[in-house]
Formats: structure tokens, sequence, C-alpha cells
């Protein structure tokens, strides 16, 4: 005796959810490749399961009768000679498909198919371009010899010469000295960790100090070097106020500023890329920077708010 | 015998021009059904006491029209490029005849539709006309609004000066402050990590295409919804579901009608 029970248990699904898995990753690890094959997988065993699951309801087709009636005798008589048996031998008897469930579902299957082959490049162009193939841009910040130890500078430099202006930013940076053999620089971003505006050095520039600003000529273009004396770093669109170390002293700031990772290339101060500090303690070679990803500004790192921002996109 | 009167010139010539004008919208309408679509759309009926404050839909269909004929004028001149953003902006209001009205136009009359769609839902909410069976319409009002707000979003850094570099970083980042998904909505915004030229010409897309596509089709279902549903009558209406009917006020008297709280007799005790 056969019990009624439902569709035998399928590994279809395994491989389906393997498929978007690999797809997933593969948008972390290698977008081009991995996640083509995993979206391939998913696809062809998605295709199975589909089929798989709804091979019984498609096997319950219904039995359809071909219409039958008896010819009233006006209609008999109606008809011509010769022509009173059916011009076409009514169906065989047995299960048959409905031709406009078959058009139904041709239709709403190559549709979906061409809104799918359709759908997937414009979405996919539309979202994912800002988020895979994030490089950085290393950046010739000009020979060491330009800065003195212990002296500051707003330096401004092209991240990208060939995006152009657009890519214009800004840093503090301050030379350390060297510590065991070991070359230190204060690297400090000027984009505000509340969000993102220029933060400014609060104290004399220039012509004020009696200094003259510097411009070196890299591979980056023209870097600009305004020698400066800060009292700290403030932000001129909400207050925020920060020491220099960068850590917040006032306002809506959430954390540090950010800080630049640096090389020396040649006896040439080359940035890396940018972290995220959410503070430091002491100063200049002695600091002890807590260093985490690049986050956005506003975006705690720290803290038990660090836990709204559990997944950050991916950065160089 | 009746005689009868050939009709006199005049009466030809009105005849022969009526017929003239005619006969394209008949061509149209019997092959269409538009005109007497139209006909619907204008002479629908609609409760005898509605008043001033209902035409705020109206007023802010009309800004929004403003906005995207005077959007699509001003993309013939604009150039959504870091280099050149600032300097055809320049060139319009400077140099292209009348652009200075057509850039004020659209400047001012983002805030104008905003301004509307505002008072139109006040209208909408102090009127109880989101109620059944009108709340669909609600919804669908309220997305409007959040794609205008979105319009002037995007619309503000299309001159690229520092206020709008700035004011867009400041608001890129705001949404990237948002929990969970925040970090990504901003880098979608941004187009990657940092702000560049890439930034500018997705803004452009957004702010001329997607957006007003997506508010247009709004608009549509919104218009659909309140031909459909009716226009509701004024709090106060006589005429208003389930009330007594009256006898009509003296044109005298019209619009000095005190509102009669349901349920009270109005002092007539």
């Amino acid at each position: 005796m056969r019990e009624e029970h439902g569709p035998s248990p399928t590994i279809w699904p395994l491989g389906f959810a393997v498929g978007i898995s690999v797809a997933l990753v593969g948008l972390i690890v290698n977008p081009e490749w991995i996640s083509t094959i995993g979206g391939g997988i998913a696809i062809v065993f998605g295709f199975l399961w589909a089929r798989d699951a709804t091979a019984e309801m498609r096997a319950q087709t219904p039995v359809v009768q071909a219409e039958v009636r008896e010819m009233t005798p006006a209609e008999a008589a109606a008809l011509p000679a010769g022509a009173g048996e059916a011009a076409m031998a009514p169906p065989p008897p047995g299960q048959r498909y409905p031709r406009s469930r078959f058009l139904e579902g041709a239709t709403l299957g190559l549709g979906g198919v061409i809104g799918a082959i359709v759908t997937v490049p414009v979405v996919g162009v539309a979202l994912l371009p800002p988020f895979i193939r994030q490089r950085g841009h290393t950046v010739d910040l000009g020979p060491l010899d330009a800065y003195p130890v212990g002296k500051w500078f707003i330096a401004t430099f092209t991240s990208d010469p060939g995006e152009g202006e657009v890519s214009r930013r800004t840093a503090f940076v301050r030379n350390n000295g060297v510590t065991n053999n070991v070359p230190s620089f204060t690297i400090i971003s000027n984009r505000c960790a509340h969000l993102g505006c220029p933060v400014q050095a609060n104290g004399p520039t220039g012509a004020i100090l009696g200094e003259k600003n510097v411009t070196e000529h890299t591979a980056n273009g023209a870097v600009l070097l305004r020698p400066v004396v800060p009292a700290g770093f403030g932000c001129p669109c909400h207050g925020g106020q920060y020491d220099t170390e960068g850590n917040r002293t006032a306002g809506p700031p959430v954390r540090a500023l950010d800080r630049y990772s640096f090389d020396i290339k040649n006896g040439r101060l080359t940035l890396l890329s940018t972290f995220s500090v959410s503070h430091v303690v002491g100063t200049g070679a002695q600091a002890k920077i807590y260093k985490y990803k690049l986050a956005n500004p506003g975006d705690h790192i720290d803290g038990p708010e660090e836990w709204f921002y559990p997944l950050q996109p991916p950065h160089h | 015998m009746a005689i009868r009167r050939s009709p006199s010139k005049a009466q030809v010539r009105r005849e022969q021009m009526l017929a003239a004008v005619n006969y394209p919208i008949d061509w149209l309408e019997e092959r269409s059904g538009l005109v007497g679509g139209v006909r619907y759309f204008l002479f629908r009926n609609v409760p005898s006491d509605i008043n001033w404050m209902q035409t705020l839909g109206s007023a802010a269909l009309t800004a929004f029209i403003v906005q995207a004929v005077t959007g699509v004028i001003l993309a013939m001149y604009y150039r959504p490029t870091p280099n050149e953003a600032y300097s055809s902006i320049q060139n319009i209001t400077d140099h292209v005849t009348m652009g200075w009205l057509l850039r004020g136009m659209h400047k001012w009359g983002a805030s104008v539709f905003i301004i509307l769609m505002f008072l139109h839902m006040g209208r909408v909410f102090l009127f109880g006309a989101y109620k059944y069976p009108r709340e669909l319409n609600w919804i669908v009002g309220v997305l409007i609004l959040v794609l205008g707000l979105t319009e002037g979003f995007t619309g503000y850094l299309l001159p690229w000066d520092q206020t709008a570099y700035w004011a867009s970083v400041v608001g890129i980042n705001l949404n990237g402050t948002a929990p969970f998904l925040g970090p990504w909505l901003a880098q979608f915004l941004r187009s990657g990590q940092e702000i560049s030229g890439d930034t500018l010409s997705r803004f452009y897309s957004l702010h001329m295409l997607v957006i007003p596509g997506g508010i247009i089709a709004l608009i549509t279902l919104h218009l659909y919804l309140v031909v459909r549903l009716g226009v509701t009558s004024p709090p106060w209406s006589k005429e208003a579901a389930g009330a007594e009917v009256v006898e009509e006020a003296s044109p005298l008297r019209a619009g000095l009608t005190r509102p009669v709280p349901h349920g009270s007799t109005g002092g007539r005790d």
C-alpha cells in the first residue's frame, strides 16, 4: 500500500545553494570568474530543481474529452449529402497536453528567459561597478628632504592624475624622524570623520609663519606643501574639532581622523592607502594608533554602535 | 405646402467649417477612443462643494511638468563632466538666450514643486482624503514625494560648484550612516570609494532619466486612482457619505455655511 507523500527528497536545492554561495563569495574574491561560475551552477541546478518540483504537476494533465453532442435533426438535415461524418477523426482517448496550456507556458517561459538575459547585464552594470575592482592609488609626495623633522605640512595632491582635479586630496603630514632605523610619519587625511567635509588646520600657515609654500613635481603632478603650525584640526561644516593626532576633541565626529599608510620608495615619501582610526594614544613616533579598515565618515568603528555596520563594502 | 427655405450662405459656411474642424477629431476618436477618454477625464463628476484647496494636486503636477520641460531644455546645454559642468552652467546663465530665465525657472521651480507637494499632502491629511478606499493613493503619493526629494538631492550636485560638491559629499555620507546597508548605499551613490567624474554623470542620469521616469509612472497611477475613486468632499460637506441630504443652501449664502460636526444638531435643538 502506498502512502500519500510529498515529493521525494532531491539534491538539486543543495546544488542551487552551493551555486548561490559560490556566486556570493565570488563577488568578494573574483567577481568576473568565480561569480559567473557560481551563477551558472545556480541557474543549472535551479532549472533542474524547478523541473523536479513541478514534475508531478506537469504529469497530472487533465483528461480532455473531445466535445461531442448529438446533432439535432435540423442540423443533420442541413448537412450536405455525403458529409454526415466528422471531417476529422476525434482525438484518441487518453492523456493529452492542451495546446493552450503549452502556449501559455511557452510564452511565460520564453518571456522570462529573454527578460532575464536582458535584465542581468543591466542590473549588473547598474549595481556592481561601484563595488568591484576599486583600486587604490599610490601617491608620490616628493623627496624626504622636503619634510624637515617635526614640521607640519598641508600637502595637496591629485590622487589620480588621469581623473584630474576632481581627485585632488589634502593630507596633513609631519615627519617624526627616525626611531630605531624606522622612519616615522604622521599622515592625517583631511576628510572629516563626521560627514566628510574638508578639515582645516587650526593655526598659522605660510606667509604668517614667514615660510614659503613649496611645490614638488612628482609622478602625481604638482604637490603643494604649505607649512603650518596647527594647534589641532577643525571642520568648517559642523564644527568637529580634533587634536594634532587626529583624536576628536569636540563636536559631532564619531571617531578620530583617518590616516594614510606610507612607504619610502627611493627616498621619496609615498602614500599607499587610507585606514580608519578610533583613537590615538601618545604622539608622533610613539603614538599607539587603534587602526581599523577604512570606513565611511559617520560610521562607528568601535563600541556597540559598530554593530550597526557589520559589512563594509569592499575597499582597496 | 411648406416652403423649404434653402440655408443661407453664412449657415452653409459655418457647417462646412464645423465639419472641417470635426473631421480630424472624429477620425482620431473613431480609431482610438482618445477624445472620449479625455472628455471623460476632464468632465467627470466631482462633489459640488470642493474648494480651492483641492487644486493643490494639479498645481504640483503643473510644477512637475515645468520642471520636466525646463530640464529637458537645460540638458541641451549642460555637460555632465567634471571639467565642463560648471562652465556649461555659466554659459547657460550668461550667454544662452534667456538661459538665465530657464535655469531660474528650473532652480526655483524645484522648491515650488516640493512645497506644493507638501501643501497637497497637508490638504489630503486634513480633509481625511487618505481614508478608505484611498489608502493606496496616499502610499503612491508618499513615493512620489520621496522621489521628488531625491530629485532635489541629485540635482543639487549638477552645478558642480563648491556648495554643490560639499553638500553632496555630506548628503552621500549621511546616507552612509544608515545602519547596515548605509555604507553600501553611499558607495553606490558615489560610484566608488571617492567622489569622481562618475559620481557627477551618475547623479545626472538619476536626476534626468531614472527618477523622472519613476515619478511619471507614479503620477499616472496616482491620477488613475483619483479618477477611479473620485474626489473627496471636504470634511464639512453636507454631501458626505452617510450624511443627511439637506436642501441646497441659497446661492447668496454659498460659501458661508459653517461646518456642522457629525452627530450634533448644529444648535437647532
